[in-house]
């Protein structure tokens, strides 16, 4: 691995599965960072899937997010997302969609050490062989101006379940 | 996104001052593809977009798929100027991520495809075509507005071996 493209830190998720993953020390030692995630959850929802968030530094204010989805079965719809968490970052499959089946979402912070505000993009997909399945950007912003040093990301219903993974890599510009 | 020792910085440029455009010029053609990565904020709700060698003839076209937060929406736009790879406001930075395939190829045109996410504006997914063969060897960002102090401009080289 390049020093400009550098895994910080991953998680895989044990059985029992769990409520949250974190990632904490984050150095600033990168310009950016990247999330890369695959999630399955308990959700029961009828549509195969659920949405999940992003925290900061454990804080829980000053978020704000406009997402555009697609699902196959409906037209376009594009919304924002609440103030506590950058929600509607990831999703994860369900329960009732099909089995060993896991969403997959890229999730990109520029400049996260900095002292500007903190952008977020991300992109996710979900896709079950089914009559609908998900896929979207979200554009997020954390209007706080800290270095992240931590991040979490939950999903808004149930827990993740066993072989969940989440990748976190460093990007340097030079 | 596979990365590894193919994912290299070829040219970084954070704006120490104001400015409406900027260049990466003399790009190598050792890579596959290209990523650019800005993080930007201009003087207004402006878009920034691309030109590649210098060609400012109506070579260029793109389609686009966005969402305002409301209404989701997609519109295209063909013998531009340019291609638009995203847009930004005065209030907040901007993120885009646009890759460039088969950048230094002398066979086909070139293609793009970019993800714009400003949250107090809209998201974007933009596919751009440049209707020429040649290399790459330069790109050239323009804003409709002013670029402002702190913006970053990145551009990485992936090799595919």
């Amino acid at each position: 691995m390049a020093n400009t493209y550098t895994l910080i830190a991953s998680n895989t998720v044990g059985s029992g599965g769990t409520s949250a993953i974190t990632f904490s020390s984050i150095p600033a030692t990168y310009t950016d960072l990247l999330v890369k995630m695959t999630a399955r959850g308990t959700d029961t929802s009828t549509n195969g899937w659920n949405q999940g968030g992003i925290t900061f530094n454990s804080s829980a204010a000053n978020y704000s997010s406009t997402i555009i989805v697609g699902r196959g079965d409906l037209a376009a719809v594009s919304f924002t997302g609440g103030s506590t968490a950058l929600d509607y970052i990831f999703y994860i499959s369900n329960s009732v969609t099909t089995a060993n089946t896991f969403a997959s979402t890229d999730i990109y912070i520029p400049n996260y050490a900095g002292s500007n505000y903190k952008t977020v993009s991300s992109d996710f997909v979900e896709e079950n062989n089914a009559a609908r399945a998900i896929m979207g950007l979200n554009a997020g912003l954390w209007s706080d101006t800290a270095a992240i040093t931590s991040l979490t990301l939950t999903p808004s219903v149930g827990t993740l379940v066993q072989y969940s993974t989440a990748y976190l890599y460093g990007i340097k510009n030079s | 996104m596979a990365a590894g020792s193919t994912y290299t910085p070829i040219a970084t440029n954070t704006l120490a001052s104001t400015a409406t455009n900027l260049t990466f010029s003399s790009i190598a053609g050792t890579y596959t593809d290209l990523v650019l990565i800005a993080n930007f904020k201009s003087s207004a709700t402006d878009g920034i977009s691309v030109q590649f060698n210098g060609d400012t003839a109506t070579n260029y076209s793109w389609t686009l798929l966005y969402g305002t937060g409301s209404v989701a929406g997609s519109a295209r736009y063909s013998n531009q100027t340019g291609v638009t790879i995203g847009y930004t406001t005065a209030s907040n930075f901007n993120t885009t991520i646009c890759q460039i395939a088969n950048y230094s190829n002398t066979t086909t045109n070139k293609t793009l495809i970019s993800k714009g996410s400003s949250a107090d504006y809209e998201n974007d997914n933009m596919v751009g075509l440049w209707r020429s063969t040649a290399a790459i060897t330069s790109i050239k960002i323009n804003c409709t507005g002013t670029l402002q102090i702190g913006s970053t401009f990145t551009l990485y080289g992936i090799a595919a071996a």
